[in-house]
């Protein structure tokens, strides 16, 4: 069984980009296309989950492409650590893309196309074994979202879209120049064949030149900035894509090159837990000075992106274990807010904490989703931020960094307070009266399919938002005050633009209250990270 | 020396125009940029101490062909990326910078402020 999927492992990468480009050129009704990419998807993810399963006892599965010998063949490798992340990013590719059919954002024919290949680059990333095959991965990756973040960018303006192709364009060039450097001093881009060479210090200073480069990409301080800007400016349900899959591949390469070129040496895994921890504090507070939903939520990406790196900074097998963990933790997550976000935008026309207000009394969905998403992100249980930030803690503690651990929980008491920011201005503070224009606003534009700046008619705007009262609030009876907005309830956010947040919120909560095989499968990763035999092994039979 | 000279100079150059502030002289620095790597992996090869594959029939010292290969799948990347860079200088609103649109990131537009 076992060689016939390692056989099989190309396919991860092969068959969605074979599905993209076909859906490309078919000139198929819109349906079919959504149908088929969802489909696809959902493929996707089922294998993800059998590799998931035969890799949990520590089988390592490798397949060199074209029967090459092992050195020689561009291998494809399959551990507990890549296959996991595989089943998480299949997870948010198929729930953003479910998010995208219901808002209608999958109608533009060249969607589900982009989010396959985007899909089939993320599997190549996350299961190549050679550096140069690598880049090229991380190229097919961002090509398709440089297409959905044009595309679907929310005000027509380009500037996120330009500064996103510009900062990546950057890293992966720098990024080449690293496997250059590394090729040069090794002979060899293969992962398994550079294993432990990080001792000699010509060929660490190649790595880390890899390294620094992928660290842009996962937006770690002082490359943070980009971010924000760049995901504030895309589609709610494209940043939720991206900010479970680009920067998480990023921080899964850190990961893997730490591991095994580097072997955990402490030399190098300082000045790593310096700038995640400043990562992770600089992120937490920048949230609170954010006015608007999405890019708060960015921020504490950003932080979360700090808390995952120092799980490998400490790189003791509970210190990995419980970055894995925080990982999976937080791409799920940040998902879930992220789409909660992109609801209420779609809806409202706005994420501005100051003007979309009473969501409480009005979206019961809504409010349980954002409730679950953001006690989870905080580190309360009984969710999967619990479970995440206490392995985290206990294991910066037990790793002499009990600094660290200190300001983990510190910023996690600022994510709170985040959240909390949020929860009083939108959730739970008295709707303000044109909260029901904005929303008549948004419909209107997408009716027409109006750009964010392009003016709206005031009249036909008022016009539309008295509609909607009269459909979804007809007075109860002589008690209902006109002017008192507390008594519309009638909800506004579609259901069917919840479930993709609603899903991840559940898994959340499922990864709290079983966290058992989570942790199981983390230590699983943890182990072939910190005993890398069994990869080199596999890769190249030594 | 002169390879080094030349991956010196040209990233020197492509650093200088990636921070221009007009999208074209980023997209041509970018260029420069590529090709300073291009030469760096072709150097990575071992260029001074190998001789052209084909001639003498000496394999020892035939030039290392996957640099070269590495060379080819870069120049192809980074070609459809310069594309892309030069699509996007064109379409939006006609603004070849990359400042934030005037309004900012939190301002609301005038239209919905109107409306309200």
């Amino acid at each position: 069984m076992t060689p016939v999927i390692e056989a099989l492992l190309p396919l991860f990468v092969g068959a969605p980009l074979l599905v993209g480009g076909a859906l490309f050129v078919a000139p198929a009704h819109h349906r079919l296309r959504q149908v088929l990419g969802a489909a696809s998807l959902v493929a996707l993810l089922g294998g993800a989950a059998v590799l998931v399963l035969i890799t949990a006892d520590g089988t390592v599965l490798a397949h060199q492409v074209a029967l090459w010998p092992g050195g020689i063949a561009i291998p494809f490798v399959a551990d507990a650590f890549s296959s996991l992340l595989l089943l998480v990013t299949a997870i948010l590719s198929a729930v953003t893309f479910g998010y995208l059919i219901a808002s209608g954002e999958a109608r533009s024919p060249s969607i589900a196309s982009f989010v396959l290949v985007l899909a089939g680059g993320v599997a190549g990333a996350l299961l190549t074994a050679d550096l140069f095959n690598l880049f090229v991965f991380i190229e097919v990756m961002l090509l398709p979202s440089y297409g959905l973040l044009v595309i679907l960018s929310r005000r027509g303006d380009l500037g996120g879209s330009r500064l996103y192709v510009t900062v990546n364009l950057l890293a992966s060039t720098l990024f080449l120049a690293g496997v250059g450097l590394l090729y040069a001093v090794q002979g060899t881009v293969n992962l398994a064949e550079l294993a432990g060479t990080g001792d000699d210090p010509a060929t660490a200073i190649a790595a880390a030149v890899c390294l620094s480069a992928i660290a842009v990409k996962a937006a770690v301080f002082p490359a943070h900035g980009w971010l924000a800007r760049t995901y504030g400016a895309a589609s709610p349900a494209v940043a939720a894509l991206f900010s479970g899959l680009h920067t998480k591949v990023a921080v899964y390469i850190i990961f893997r090159i730490s591991a095994v070129i580097f072997e955990g040496d402490p030399a190098w895994m300082t000045p790593i837990i310096i700038v995640a921890s400043v990562t992770l504090l600089v992120g937490a507070l920048a949230a609170l000075g954010e006015r608007e939903m999405r890019p708060l939520l960015v921020f504490q990406m950003i932080s979360g992106i700090g808390f995952i790196l120092v799980g490998v900074a400490v790189f003791t097998p509970a210190g990995l274990a419980a970055g894995v963990v925080y990982m999976v933790h937080h791409m799920i997550v940040m998902g879930s807010l992220l789409l909660i976000a992109g609801a209420i935008e779609h809806t409202y026309g706005s994420g501005r904490l100051d003007r979309v207000s009473g969501l409480r009394t009005r979206e019961p969905l809504l409010t349980a989703a954002f409730v679950v998403g953001a006690l989870s992100l905080a580190g309360l249980p009984p969710f999967s931020g619990f479970v995440a930030k206490y392995a985290l803690v206990q294991a910066t503690a037990g790793g002499g960094q009990v600094l660290v651990a200190g300001l983990l929980i510190v910023a996690s008491l600022l994510a709170l307070v985040a959240m909390m920011k949020i929860w009083a201005e939108m959730f739970n503070g008295k709707r303000h009266a044109d909260v029901e224009l904005l929303a008549a606003e948004a419909r209107i534009r997408q009716r027409h399919d109006l750009l964010d700046d392009a003016p709206v008619d005031a009249d036909a705007v008022a016009e539309e938002a008295a509609l909607a009262v009269e459909r979804h609030d007809p007075p109860r009876g002589a008690e209902t005050a006109d002017d008192d907005p507390h008594e519309h309830r009638g909800t506004r956010v579609p259901v069917r633009l919840l479930v993709p947040s609603l899903v991840l919120a559940a898994i959340s909560v499922g990864l709290g209250l079983g966290a058992e095989p989570l942790l199981q499968l983390a230590e699983q990763a943890a182990g072939g990270l910190t005993d890398t035999s069994d990869y080199v092994r596999a890769v190249i039979d030594r | 020396m002169s390879l080094a000279l030349g991956i010196g100079l040209l990233a020197a150059a492509g650093v200088y125009l990636v921070l221009q502030r007009g999208m074209i002289r980023i997209i041509l620095g970018f260029v420069l940029l590529t090709h300073a790597v291009n030469l760096l992996l072709i150097a990575a090869g071992g260029v001074a101490r190998r001789d052209a594959p084909f001639f003498g029939g000496d394999t020892s010292s035939a030039a290392d062909p996957l640099p070269q290969a590495f060379v080819l799948t870069a120049i192809v990347i980074a070609f459809a990326i310069t594309v892309v860079m030069a699509t996007l200088a064109v379409v939006g609103r006609g603004d070849d910078d990359t400042e934030p649109p005037p309004s900012g990131d939190e301002a609301p537009s005038a239209t919905s402020e109107a409306a309200s």
